[in-house]
């Protein structure tokens, strides 16, 4: 398939003033695009979720949105620390997040469950202590 | 239920998004945890929180919810009402806690999200 559009951006790690922008700039091309605004608002909340997960959990890392005709890809990959148990983090309301990180309104342990219910395919992959990477695919 | 009704009922000041009252809701949450939030958003709904740092605006942008209220009075930065605004969002603040805001709209018919 003929790629429309791609781009990649860095995310800092504990930056919480920044993180998130990197989804809201993924969101508004995505509109300038064109694209069916229900699917954008699932690779939305997927991307946030991700971006978030970057800058609250890892040592920083990126992402990336590759828009085709008729699949949108959103990758993301972190330096490290990894994740353990890749089983149990998925598990809805499973958190390692801090009081601090919770008091900014994170931690409640859906960001990982809600990336793969917005997603029509949800890949993660991870070793501790090199990082974590995800690719989320969403048909147009 | 209209904006309009939804501020009279709860006692609220607008911060921004006056001229967009005569929209109609029928649903709302009450959240201060955003994963939450985008777990459950729907179309349309309010979004009632105590917390009102920039990532309640982006975590509402990102699903368009378009509505929030801000309990306990608390009033976010100049930033945040600028940014709310360009995205053509309604923001008010009423004195209630969260509960009782909730409570409120509840009472008057406003319904939850499932
Ligand atoms: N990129 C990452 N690097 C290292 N650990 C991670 C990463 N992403 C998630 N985790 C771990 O998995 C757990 C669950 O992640 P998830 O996004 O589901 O919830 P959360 O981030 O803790 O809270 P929420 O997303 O609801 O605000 C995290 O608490 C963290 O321990
Ligand atoms: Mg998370």
């Amino acid at each position: 398939m003929t790629n429309i559009y791609e781009m990649e951006y860095n995310v800092d790690n504990r930056d919480f003033v920044v993180a998130g922008d990197v989804s809201r700039i993924i969101k508004r091309t995505l509109q300038r695009i064109g694209v069916d605004p229900k699917i954008i608002r699932r690779i939305a909340i997927a991307s946030y979720e991700a971006e978030m997960n970057i800058a609250i959990h890892s040592q920083g890392g990126k992402i990336s949105a590759k828009i085709d005709s008729d699949k949108v890809v959103v990758c993301t990959q972190d330096y490290g620390p990894g994740i353990e148990d890749i089983a149990l983090a998925m598990t809805e309301g499973w958190s390692t997040a801090s009081a601090e990180i919770r008091e900014m309104g994170f931690g409640a342990g859906m960001g990982l469950p809600n990336m793969k219910k917005c997603s029509d395919v949800f890949e993660i992959e991870s070793i501790v202590p090199q990082g974590t990477k995800i690719k989320m695919t969403f048909w147009l | 239920m209209k904006l309009s009704q939804i501020k009279e009922i709860i006692e609220a000041e607008v911060l921004c998004g006056e001229d967009k009252l005569d929209r109609e809701v029928s649903k709302a949450c009450g959240c201060d945890l955003m994963s939450e939030v985008l777990r459950l958003v729907e179309e349309d709904m309010i979004l009632m929180t105590g917390l009102t740092n920039i990532h309640v605006l982006k975590t509402a942008e990102m699903a368009n919810i378009q509505y929030l209220i801000f309990v306990w009075d608390k009033i976010p930065d100049e930033r945040f009402i600028e940014e709310a605004d360009e995205l053509d969002m309604v923001v008010m603040k009423t004195p209630l806690s969260l509960y009782e805001c909730c409570g409120r709209l509840y009472k008057e018919g406003l319904g939850e999200i499932k």
